[in-house]
């Protein structure tokens, strides 16, 4: 081979990744602009419920204190702007939104953005390996009821599927409660890490996994359930493609072209409602970590409610929506690398 | 021609007959003769039948307040003949609450998913009919509601407006309405071109009636199919929110049941054990119902093997 025509090669290549790239960053730029209206929707929306629910952040400042009058109530609303025009109040509203201001937590007296920040991480470790698990395990589960479709084990695996997305999501929580902590006492009941113990390394690890495993069960069993039947209807769908039948007739083995062809080209839908289910997950959180004393979002939503901190509960709603947001997009690309053929 | 006329002969008809009319006869008997071959179909039906009974007769079979107290607190299913599911830990009839329960669960799942069904299905047949502008803003709205993660909005309105039977059923029908304007946009996208609504728009037909008298009804085997689905999962954020003490106070649910009896998990572990089937089973025959309509009104998915 002469020089000139490995340099030409690298260079093809070179043009192909660039190509590449610039396809999956306009793509992104295009989902971002798309999405800019509905989060400004949302803002909006928010706002407005924050205006329906009952107290306002003047009432909140007063109980606080313990001691209110009529006339230092309405100083008091006039100096917080409470008494401007509703449009007036909803510029301030969206220009803290642009600094970063969610408002203030009526409950802790703390930003309500220091707040959510604090319990992110713990909620997205959770959601996390529930939805891991519920992948792996769903995915495995459909391939094996797609290669046995109509036989006994396809069978049986679909009323279990059916049956576990029936079940709710809290009462599979508490079941697993009963069975595994209260009866046979291998997993904990709640909580996030043993208070007080001073693990480092592997112990760590291992003491944090026994705090998780519980938790992260309940929610990944009721997606393990829909994905494994999505995976099963799109095995199938896939396996009637031309492109199976050839593979079949060059004579690979069985296992090579549902795994290889049918189950990768099987995983597209996959990857969308995984995405799709974010959203629903997040509110599965809020049941679930209410049970398992799980110091994260959904505690602190359902802490929220109870205590009618609305500055909060609004803020996890907006904040969840963001997240819902930025996950859609991420799937988008996702798929587009996946599938050379998504044009932005 | 002769089709829709005959679909319009009287004032008898109803939606369902509609759809049954604006398919050839050959394939309305073959998706009942699938439907009625399903076993699951049989359980699920059987079952919910039993449900509706329950509930109707609650007020017959437990007359009085199934919140009052009856008995020594915390008996255990068979341990009185009196009471066959034991008592809670205020001494109330599990049975009682049970019955009395389905009231209040099935209402509320079922009155939410109807309005969001009829809002859903409005939105979606004017999105899909018109096309347009019309199209875009409505689609718009719909993907902020779909970006709103729907059992943390309902938490929020039901905690806004406080728990009660109204709040909590037009919040359901809030979260339910999005899915079902989707799928009958896309239905109504996908039969609008076709040969027999360009003959009603030819023989001069009206708006209304093309949408209502022609497309609908075709439209409707995937709206039931999404609905009986949507249902099913109203029924399970109603318990989940009456589990978390977001449901009517006054009035007992199987959601709230399990809060109850959360207290006495390590002890009384039937207690959560109890209400708990009763959802599980209840959602499980409108998802094999739902299953077994998808299976005999879409012919795509029949089996193939």
């Amino acid at each position: 081979m002469t020089k000139e025509v490995v340099r030409e090669r690298d260079g093809a290549r070179v043009w192909a990744r660039f190509a590449e790239n610039t396809r999956l960053a306009r793509i992104a730029a295009r989902r971002l602009v798309h999405a800019l209206p509905v989060i400004g929707a949302v803002l909006v929306l928010n706002f407005f419920l924050i205006h329906l629910a009952p107290g306002d952040a003047a009432d909140a400042i007063v109980a606080g204190s313990g001691q209110a009058t009529e006339a230092g109530m309405e100083t008091l609303r006039s100096q917080l702007g409470l008494d401007r025009t509703l449009f007036a109040q909803l510029v301030d509203y969206l220009h803290g939104i642009a600094t970063l201001d969610l408002g203030t937590s009526l409950r802790f007296n703390e930003p309500v953005l220091r707040l959510i920040l604090e319990r992110l991480p713990k909620t997205l470790l959770l959601a996390g390996s529930a939805l891991l698990v519920a992948l792996a395990a769903g995915v495995a589960l459909g391939i094996v009821m797609a290669s046995f479709a109509g036989g006994i084990v396809d069978r049986v695996l679909s009323v279990v599927a059916v049956a576990f997305y029936s079940l709710p999501i809290f009462w599979i929580g508490l079941m697993l409660i009963v069975l595994f902590s209260v009866h046979l006492g291998w997993l904990p009941t709640g909580g996030y890490e043993t208070v007080g113990a001073d693990f480092s390394g592997f112990a760590l690890v291992a003491d944090r996994l026994r705090y998780l495993t519980l938790p992260a069960l309940s929610l990944a069993l009721f997606y393990l359930a829909i994905y494994a039947r999505l995976m099963r209807a799109s095995m199938l769908e896939v396996q009637s493609q031309d492109f199976v039948r050839t593979a079949k007739a060059k004579g690979l083995a069985p296992s090579v072209v549902s795994v290889r062809h049918v189950a990768r080209n099987a995983l597209l839908p996959i990857v969308t409602m995984a995405g799709v289910h974010v959203g629903a997950m997040l509110g599965g959180v809020v049941v679930i970590e209410t049970i398992f004393s799980w110091p994260g979002l959904g505690r602190l939503a359902f802490e929220a409610v109870m205590a009618r901190d609305f500055p909060v509960l609004l803020g996890i709603l907006l904040l969840s929506s963001v997240l819902v947001i930025v996950t859609n997009i991420l799937v988008d690309l996702i798929q587009a690398s996946l599938d050379p053929r998504v044009e932005a | 021609m002769a089709r829709s006329l005959a679909a319009s002969s009287g004032p008898l008809d109803t939606a369902s007959g509609q759809a049954a009319n604006a398919m050839p006869p050959a394939d309305r008997w073959r998706s009942l003769r699938l439907f009625a071959a399903n076993p699951s179909a049989w359980f699920g039906m059987i079952f919910l039948l039993a449900v509706f009974a329950g509930a109707a007769l609650a007020p017959v079979i437990y007359p009085g307040d199934p919140l009052s107290m009856v008995g020594r607190p915390l008996l255990w299913p068979g341990e009185n003949p009196a009471f066959p599911l034991g008592t809670d830990g205020l001494g109330r009839d599990v049975a009682a609450e049970l019955l009395h329960g389905a009231r209040q669960s099935l209402f509320v799942g079922i009155i939410g998913t109807a309005l969001g069904a009829v809002v859903g299905v409005v939105v979606g047949a004017a999105a899909g009919t018109f096309g347009g502008w019309v199209d875009t803003i409505l689609v718009r709205i719909l993907e902020v509601f779909q970006t709103l993660p729907n059992f943390v909005l309902l938490v929020v309105l039901v905690a806004i407006a406080g728990p009660q039977l109204w709040s909590i059923t037009l919040a359901l029908g809030i979260v339910t309405w999005p899915p079902l304007a989707r799928i009958t946009r896309a239905e109504f996208r996908a039969q609008r071109n076709k040969e027999f609504v360009l003959a009603a728009v030819g023989l001069g037909y009206g708006k209304t009636r093309i949408i209502f008298r022609e497309i609908l009804p075709n439209a409707l085997p995937a709206i039931v199919v999404t609905a009986s689905i949507m249902l099913a999962m109203a029924i399970l954020m109603e318990s989940a929110l009456s589990f978390m003490g977001l449901g009517d106070p006054n009035t007992v649910s199987w959601g709230s049941m399990i809060g109850d009896g959360r207290q006495f998990l390590r002890t009384n572990w039937n207690l959560t054990a109890i209400p708990g089937v009763a959802i599980a089973l209840t959602v499980l025959a409108f998802n094999l119902i739902g299953d077994a309509l998808n299976d005999a009104l879409n012919p795509r998915y029949v089996r193939r093997g």
